[in-house]
Protein backbone atom coordinates (compact mmCIF):
# COMPACT_ATOMS: atom_id res chain seq x y z
CA UNK A 1 0.00 0.00 0.00
CA UNK A 2 1.08 3.38 -0.60
CA UNK A 3 1.14 6.53 1.42
CA UNK A 4 -1.50 7.99 -0.39
CA UNK A 5 -3.95 5.26 -0.14
CA UNK A 6 -2.82 4.43 3.37
CA UNK A 7 -3.68 8.05 4.96
CA UNK A 8 -7.03 8.43 3.54
CA UNK A 9 -8.08 4.74 4.28
CA UNK A 10 -6.99 5.36 8.43
CA UNK A 11 -8.03 9.08 8.86
CA UNK A 12 -11.43 7.40 7.46
CA UNK A 13 -11.22 4.75 9.98
CA UNK A 14 -9.79 6.99 12.64
CA UNK A 15 -12.87 9.06 11.75
CA UNK A 16 -15.66 6.58 12.64
CA UNK A 17 -13.74 5.30 15.92
CA UNK A 18 -13.67 9.26 17.41
CA UNK A 19 -17.40 9.41 16.15
CA UNK A 20 -18.20 6.21 18.34
CA UNK A 21 -16.13 6.75 21.04
CA UNK A 22 -17.87 10.14 21.57
CA UNK A 23 -21.46 8.78 21.22
CA UNK A 24 -20.72 5.95 23.74
CA UNK A 25 -18.65 7.76 25.99
CA UNK A 26 -15.87 5.28 25.56
CA UNK A 27 -13.63 7.56 23.83
CA UNK A 28 -11.74 7.88 21.03
CA UNK A 29 -8.33 6.18 21.72
CA UNK A 30 -9.83 2.87 23.02
CA UNK A 31 -11.74 1.56 20.10
CA UNK A 32 -8.91 3.55 16.98
CA UNK A 33 -6.74 0.95 18.42
CA UNK A 34 -8.41 -2.40 18.00
CA UNK A 35 -9.41 -0.79 14.81
CA UNK A 36 -5.89 0.07 13.22
CA UNK A 37 -4.50 -3.49 14.49
CA UNK A 38 -7.13 -5.89 13.57
CA UNK A 39 -8.58 -4.32 10.21
CA UNK A 40 -5.36 -2.70 9.07
CA UNK A 41 -2.70 -4.69 10.11
CA UNK A 42 -0.92 -1.96 12.09
CA UNK A 43 1.39 -3.09 14.95
CA UNK A 44 0.00 -2.68 18.13
CA UNK A 45 2.80 -0.17 19.50
CA UNK A 46 2.26 2.43 16.48
CA UNK A 47 -1.75 2.18 17.39
CA UNK A 48 -0.84 2.87 20.85
CA UNK A 49 1.23 5.70 19.96
CA UNK A 50 -1.19 7.07 17.34
CA UNK A 51 -4.16 6.54 20.14
CA UNK A 52 -2.47 8.15 22.77
CA UNK A 53 -1.91 11.53 21.08
CA UNK A 54 -5.23 11.25 19.67
CA UNK A 55 -6.57 10.90 23.63
CA UNK A 56 -4.98 14.17 24.75
CA UNK A 57 -6.56 16.07 21.50
CA UNK A 58 -9.78 15.01 22.27
CA UNK A 59 -9.71 15.40 25.89
CA UNK A 60 -7.90 19.25 26.00
CA UNK A 61 -10.75 20.12 22.96
CA UNK A 62 -13.82 18.95 25.32
CA UNK A 63 -12.28 20.81 28.75
CA UNK A 64 -13.95 23.76 27.63
CA UNK A 65 -17.54 22.30 27.24
CA UNK A 66 -17.02 20.87 30.45
CA UNK A 67 -15.37 24.18 32.29
CA UNK A 68 -18.21 26.19 31.09
CA UNK A 69 -21.06 23.75 32.69
CA UNK A 70 -19.06 24.15 36.09
CA UNK A 71 -18.81 20.77 36.77
CA UNK A 72 -15.33 20.13 37.42
CA UNK A 73 -13.09 20.46 40.58
CA UNK A 74 -9.54 21.65 39.60
CA UNK A 75 -8.25 20.94 43.58
CA UNK A 76 -9.61 17.10 42.96
CA UNK A 77 -7.85 16.49 39.51
CA UNK A 78 -5.09 18.39 40.65
CA UNK A 79 -4.31 16.42 43.59
CA UNK A 80 -5.02 12.68 42.09
CA UNK A 81 -2.99 13.81 38.86
CA UNK A 82 0.07 13.37 40.88
CA UNK A 83 -1.29 9.40 41.43
CA UNK A 84 -2.17 9.32 37.52
CA UNK A 85 0.85 10.64 36.12
CA UNK A 86 3.19 8.36 38.74
CA UNK A 87 0.83 5.67 37.34
CA UNK A 88 1.03 6.79 33.59
CA UNK A 89 5.06 6.11 33.29
CA UNK A 90 4.96 3.57 35.33
CA UNK A 91 2.71 2.25 32.81
CA UNK A 92 4.87 3.15 29.90
CA UNK A 93 7.95 2.08 31.05
CA UNK A 94 6.01 -0.81 31.72
CA UNK A 95 4.54 -0.95 28.29
CA UNK A 96 8.09 -1.13 26.46
CA UNK A 97 8.71 -4.03 27.99
CA UNK A 98 5.88 -6.18 27.96
CA UNK A 99 5.49 -8.82 24.94
CA UNK A 100 2.67 -7.51 22.14
CA UNK A 101 0.93 -10.46 22.70
CA UNK A 102 -0.01 -9.93 26.27
CA UNK A 103 -0.60 -6.15 25.61
CA UNK A 104 -3.06 -7.33 23.33
CA UNK A 105 -4.79 -9.59 26.13
CA UNK A 106 -4.92 -6.53 28.42
CA UNK A 107 -6.67 -4.50 26.04
CA UNK A 108 -8.96 -6.48 25.26
CA UNK A 109 -10.07 -7.05 28.82
CA UNK A 110 -9.87 -3.57 29.38
CA UNK A 111 -12.21 -2.85 26.29
CA UNK A 112 -14.97 -5.40 27.69
CA UNK A 113 -14.68 -3.29 30.98
CA UNK A 114 -15.35 0.37 29.36
CA UNK A 115 -18.34 -1.63 27.44
CA UNK A 116 -20.20 -3.15 30.15
CA UNK A 117 -19.67 -0.33 32.12
CA UNK A 118 -21.23 2.35 29.05
CA UNK A 119 -24.22 0.26 29.04
CA UNK A 120 -25.18 -0.05 32.69
CA UNK A 121 -27.23 1.86 34.55
CA UNK A 122 -24.79 4.64 36.95
CA UNK A 123 -25.26 3.48 40.36
CA UNK A 124 -24.31 6.18 43.17
CA UNK A 125 -21.27 5.67 44.74
CA UNK A 126 -22.21 4.73 48.60
CA UNK A 127 -21.66 7.22 50.88
CA UNK A 128 -22.48 5.22 53.98
CA UNK A 129 -18.93 5.64 55.53
CA UNK A 130 -18.41 9.57 56.96
CA UNK A 131 -16.55 12.52 54.68
CA UNK A 132 -12.83 11.46 54.90
CA UNK A 133 -10.79 13.84 56.92
CA UNK A 134 -8.08 14.21 54.43
CA UNK A 135 -10.40 15.84 52.00
CA UNK A 136 -11.51 18.33 54.30
CA UNK A 137 -7.74 19.05 55.18
CA UNK A 138 -6.99 18.64 51.31
CA UNK A 139 -9.99 21.29 50.90
CA UNK A 140 -11.43 19.12 48.18
CA UNK A 141 -14.95 19.29 48.90
CA UNK A 142 -17.17 21.79 46.80
CA UNK A 143 -20.33 22.67 45.25
CA UNK A 144 -21.94 22.44 42.16
CA UNK A 145 -24.80 23.58 39.69
CA UNK A 146 -27.34 20.77 39.49
CA UNK A 147 -30.69 22.31 37.34
CA UNK A 148 -30.72 25.47 38.89
CA UNK A 149 -29.70 23.54 42.93
CA UNK A 150 -26.44 24.39 44.21
CA UNK A 151 -25.42 21.17 46.03
CA UNK A 152 -22.56 20.86 47.75
CA UNK A 153 -20.83 17.10 48.16
CA UNK A 154 -17.96 15.74 50.36
CA UNK A 155 -15.21 13.64 49.28
CA UNK A 156 -15.21 10.35 51.00
CA UNK A 157 -11.93 7.44 51.02
CA UNK A 158 -9.24 9.76 49.60
CA UNK A 159 -7.10 7.19 49.92
CA UNK A 160 -8.32 4.78 47.88
CA UNK A 161 -9.30 7.09 45.32
CA UNK A 162 -5.42 8.22 45.27
CA UNK A 163 -4.69 4.33 44.91
CA UNK A 164 -7.32 3.37 41.87
CA UNK A 165 -6.27 6.42 39.91
CA UNK A 166 -2.46 5.05 40.19
CA UNK A 167 -3.93 2.03 38.67
CA UNK A 168 -5.92 4.49 35.91
CA UNK A 169 -2.73 5.86 34.91
CA UNK A 170 -1.06 2.79 34.56
CA UNK A 171 -3.62 1.25 32.55
CA UNK A 172 -3.53 4.64 30.69
CA UNK A 173 0.07 4.33 30.10
CA UNK A 174 0.36 1.11 29.53
CA UNK A 175 -2.52 0.76 26.58
CA UNK A 176 -2.54 4.64 25.15
CA UNK A 177 -5.81 4.86 26.36
CA UNK A 178 -7.76 7.74 28.38
CA UNK A 179 -8.54 5.62 31.26
CA UNK A 180 -11.74 7.77 31.55
CA UNK A 181 -13.96 5.00 32.74
CA UNK A 182 -11.79 3.72 34.64
CA UNK A 183 -11.07 7.63 35.78
CA UNK A 184 -14.25 7.86 36.99
CA UNK A 185 -14.74 4.67 38.56
CA UNK A 186 -12.61 6.06 41.43
CA UNK A 187 -13.71 9.19 41.48
CA UNK A 188 -17.32 8.37 41.83
CA UNK A 189 -17.77 4.81 43.46
CA UNK A 190 -14.70 5.08 45.39
CA UNK A 191 -14.86 8.77 46.76
CA UNK A 192 -18.20 9.54 46.29
CA UNK A 193 -18.17 12.63 44.37
CA UNK A 194 -21.26 13.31 42.46
CA UNK A 195 -21.57 11.91 38.79
CA UNK A 196 -21.59 14.81 36.68
CA UNK A 197 -18.70 16.72 38.78
CA UNK A 198 -16.93 12.72 38.32
CA UNK A 199 -16.87 12.96 34.38
CA UNK A 200 -15.87 16.61 34.53
CA UNK A 201 -12.94 16.23 36.44
CA UNK A 202 -11.58 12.59 34.68
CA UNK A 203 -11.74 14.65 31.41
CA UNK A 204 -9.94 17.66 32.87
CA UNK A 205 -7.39 14.72 34.09
CA UNK A 206 -7.11 12.67 30.80
CA UNK A 207 -4.71 15.00 29.44
CA UNK A 208 -2.36 15.53 31.72
CA UNK A 209 -1.89 11.90 32.33
CA UNK A 210 -1.40 11.04 28.55
CA UNK A 211 0.92 13.78 28.41
CA UNK A 212 3.06 11.75 30.90
CA UNK A 213 3.38 8.68 29.39
CA UNK A 214 3.44 10.58 25.54
CA UNK A 215 6.36 11.96 25.78
CA UNK A 216 8.19 8.38 27.08
CA UNK A 217 6.31 6.85 23.81
CA UNK A 218 7.49 9.73 21.56
CA UNK A 219 10.94 9.05 22.82
CA UNK A 220 10.72 5.39 21.81
CA UNK A 221 9.63 6.24 18.28
CA UNK A 222 5.71 4.45 19.18
CA UNK A 223 5.01 7.93 17.46
CA UNK A 224 5.49 7.67 13.83
CA UNK A 225 4.03 10.79 11.90
CA UNK A 226 3.08 9.00 8.74
CA UNK A 227 0.28 7.11 11.28
CA UNK A 228 -0.39 10.03 14.13
CA UNK A 229 -1.27 12.00 11.28
CA UNK A 230 -4.33 11.04 10.10
CA UNK A 231 -5.35 9.36 13.22
CA UNK A 232 -5.28 12.22 15.78
CA UNK A 233 -6.84 14.08 12.58
CA UNK A 234 -9.43 11.91 12.15
CA UNK A 235 -10.29 10.89 15.60
CA UNK A 236 -10.47 14.81 16.87
CA UNK A 237 -13.06 15.39 13.62
CA UNK A 238 -14.80 12.44 14.45
CA UNK A 239 -15.07 13.33 18.07
CA UNK A 240 -16.47 16.51 17.68
CA UNK A 241 -19.08 15.21 14.90
CA UNK A 242 -20.20 12.85 17.54
CA UNK A 243 -20.42 15.59 19.93
CA UNK A 244 -22.66 17.57 17.92
CA UNK A 245 -25.27 14.57 17.31
CA UNK A 246 -25.24 13.60 20.75
CA UNK A 247 -28.13 15.86 21.57
CA UNK A 248 -30.02 14.89 18.70
CA UNK A 249 -29.76 10.79 18.75
CA UNK A 250 -30.97 8.04 20.90
CA UNK A 251 -28.29 7.87 23.17
CA UNK A 252 -29.30 4.35 25.41
CA UNK A 253 -29.87 2.39 22.46
CA UNK A 254 -26.83 3.76 20.52
CA UNK A 255 -24.93 2.29 23.45
CA UNK A 256 -26.44 -0.92 24.39
CA UNK A 257 -25.97 -1.46 20.14
CA UNK A 258 -22.71 -0.11 20.16
CA UNK A 259 -21.06 -2.08 23.31
CA UNK A 260 -22.42 -5.26 22.23
CA UNK A 261 -19.78 -4.44 18.59
CA UNK A 262 -17.40 -2.98 21.18
CA UNK A 263 -17.64 -6.12 23.16
CA UNK A 264 -16.82 -8.55 19.87
CA UNK A 265 -13.77 -6.57 19.03
CA UNK A 266 -12.52 -7.00 22.46
CA UNK A 267 -13.22 -10.80 22.34
CA UNK A 268 -11.34 -10.56 18.78
CA UNK A 269 -8.32 -8.37 20.32
CA UNK A 270 -7.92 -11.39 23.38
CA UNK A 271 -7.86 -14.19 20.96
CA UNK A 272 -5.25 -12.41 18.61
CA UNK A 273 -2.96 -11.82 21.54
CA UNK A 274 -3.84 -15.57 22.76
CA UNK A 275 -2.61 -16.82 19.09
CA UNK A 276 0.18 -14.63 18.91
CA UNK A 277 -1.21 -12.36 16.14
CA UNK A 278 -0.55 -9.35 17.03
CA UNK B 1 -8.19 35.13 40.48
CA UNK B 2 -10.93 32.67 41.73
CA UNK B 3 -10.63 28.41 40.96
CA UNK B 4 -13.17 29.24 37.92
CA UNK B 5 -10.88 32.21 36.33
CA UNK B 6 -8.46 29.76 36.01
CA UNK B 7 -10.22 27.26 34.76
CA UNK B 8 -11.85 29.37 31.66
CA UNK B 9 -8.35 30.82 31.22
CA UNK B 10 -7.11 26.80 31.16
CA UNK B 11 -10.41 25.90 28.85
CA UNK B 12 -8.95 28.33 26.24
CA UNK B 13 -5.78 27.62 26.68
CA UNK B 14 -6.41 23.96 25.60
CA UNK B 15 -8.36 24.82 23.10
CA UNK B 16 -6.29 27.25 21.33
CA UNK B 17 -3.55 24.73 22.04
CA UNK B 18 -5.39 21.75 20.12
CA UNK B 19 -6.11 24.01 17.33
CA UNK B 20 -2.64 25.50 16.75
CA UNK B 21 -1.35 21.85 17.21
CA UNK B 22 -3.96 20.20 14.78
CA UNK B 23 -3.18 22.91 11.81
CA UNK B 24 0.49 22.04 12.43
CA UNK B 25 -0.05 18.52 11.95
CA UNK B 26 -2.53 19.09 9.23
CA UNK B 27 -0.01 21.32 7.24
CA UNK B 28 2.46 18.93 7.39
CA UNK B 29 0.35 16.36 6.63
CA UNK B 30 -0.58 17.59 2.98
CA UNK B 31 3.56 18.32 2.50
CA UNK B 32 3.80 14.61 3.58
CA UNK B 33 1.66 13.20 1.62
CA UNK B 34 2.96 15.47 -1.37
CA UNK B 35 6.22 14.94 -0.93
CA UNK B 36 5.77 10.86 0.16
CA UNK B 37 2.77 9.88 -0.92
CA UNK B 38 4.48 7.45 -3.42
CA UNK B 39 6.11 5.40 -0.88
CA UNK B 40 5.08 2.38 0.52
CA UNK B 41 3.04 2.15 3.86
CA UNK B 42 4.01 -0.72 5.96
CA UNK B 43 3.26 -0.02 9.87
CA UNK B 44 2.92 -3.94 10.41
CA UNK B 45 6.15 -4.81 12.05
CA UNK B 46 7.32 -2.36 14.94
CA UNK B 47 10.93 -0.45 13.44
CA UNK B 48 10.06 -0.70 10.25
CA UNK B 49 9.23 2.59 9.89
CA UNK B 50 11.89 4.02 11.98
CA UNK B 51 12.49 7.49 10.26
CA UNK B 52 10.84 9.25 12.90
CA UNK B 53 11.95 12.13 15.32
CA UNK B 54 12.07 10.98 18.43
CA UNK B 55 13.61 13.70 20.63
CA UNK B 56 12.89 17.44 20.89
CA UNK B 57 16.03 18.90 19.48
CA UNK B 58 15.82 16.45 16.38
CA UNK B 59 11.87 17.71 15.91
CA UNK B 60 12.79 21.00 16.39
CA UNK B 61 15.90 20.96 13.70
CA UNK B 62 13.89 18.84 10.93
CA UNK B 63 10.84 21.09 11.32
CA UNK B 64 12.95 24.19 10.80
CA UNK B 65 14.09 22.38 7.75
CA UNK B 66 10.75 22.05 6.70
CA UNK B 67 11.00 18.37 6.86
CA UNK B 68 7.15 16.90 6.55
CA UNK B 69 7.42 13.81 8.77
CA UNK B 70 9.46 16.74 11.59
CA UNK B 71 6.81 19.07 10.92
CA UNK B 72 3.77 16.58 11.60
CA UNK B 73 6.34 15.54 14.90
CA UNK B 74 6.44 19.18 16.01
CA UNK B 75 2.85 19.53 15.95
CA UNK B 76 2.42 16.38 18.27
CA UNK B 77 5.43 18.12 20.59
CA UNK B 78 2.80 21.29 20.37
CA UNK B 79 -0.31 18.94 21.41
CA UNK B 80 1.83 16.96 24.39
CA UNK B 81 2.64 21.00 25.46
CA UNK B 82 -0.38 21.63 25.98
CA UNK B 83 -1.63 19.96 28.97
CA UNK B 84 1.84 20.49 30.25
CA UNK B 85 1.15 24.31 30.27
CA UNK B 86 -2.14 23.87 31.61
CA UNK B 87 -0.40 22.62 34.56
CA UNK B 88 1.77 25.49 34.43
CA UNK B 89 -1.01 27.88 34.37
CA UNK B 90 -2.67 26.77 37.21
CA UNK B 91 0.54 26.69 39.21
CA UNK B 92 0.73 30.33 38.65
CA UNK B 93 -2.86 31.06 39.64
CA UNK B 94 -2.48 28.71 43.20
CA UNK B 95 0.49 31.02 43.39
CA UNK B 96 -2.01 34.27 43.07
CA UNK B 97 -4.28 32.69 45.12
CA UNK B 98 -1.44 32.15 47.97
CA UNK B 99 -2.43 29.12 48.18
CA UNK B 100 0.27 27.19 49.27
CA UNK B 101 -0.81 24.11 49.69
CA UNK B 102 -1.79 23.85 45.94
CA UNK B 103 1.57 25.55 44.72
CA UNK B 104 3.12 22.83 46.28
CA UNK B 105 0.72 19.65 44.55
CA UNK B 106 0.81 21.04 41.13
CA UNK B 107 4.61 21.98 41.27
CA UNK B 108 4.68 17.99 41.92
CA UNK B 109 2.79 17.55 38.41
CA UNK B 110 4.65 19.80 37.30
CA UNK B 111 7.84 18.23 37.92
CA UNK B 112 6.69 15.06 36.92
CA UNK B 113 5.84 15.92 33.54
CA UNK B 114 8.96 18.04 32.67
CA UNK B 115 10.58 14.99 34.12
CA UNK B 116 8.85 12.81 31.80
CA UNK B 117 9.58 15.09 28.18
CA UNK B 118 13.22 15.77 29.26
CA UNK B 119 14.08 12.05 30.12
CA UNK B 120 12.99 11.66 26.79
CA UNK B 121 15.02 14.17 25.21
CA UNK B 122 17.85 12.46 26.81
CA UNK B 123 16.85 9.32 24.94
CA UNK B 124 16.14 7.60 28.26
Amino acid sequence: MTVAEFVPIVFGASLAAGFLGSLTGLGGGVIVTPVLTLFLGVDLRYAIGASLVSVIATSSGAAAAYVRDGYSNIRIGMFLEIATTVGALCGAFLGTRVPVSALGIVFGLILLQSAWQATHEHQRGKTAVPPDPLGERLRLNGSYNDNGVQESYAVHRVKAGFGLMFGAGAISGLLGIGSGSLKVIALDQAMGIPFKVSTATSNFMIGVTAAASASVYLSRGYVNPGIVMPVMLGVLAGSMIGAKFLARLPVVLLRRVFAVVVGVIALQMIAAGVRGKL
Amino acid sequence: MTDLKIEQTIAALLRTGVLVAGAVVLAGGVYYLAAHGMETADYRKFGAQSNADRLVQQIVTGAIALRPRSVIQLGVLLLIATPILRVAVSLIGFTLERDRQYVTITAIVLGLLVYSLASGMAGG
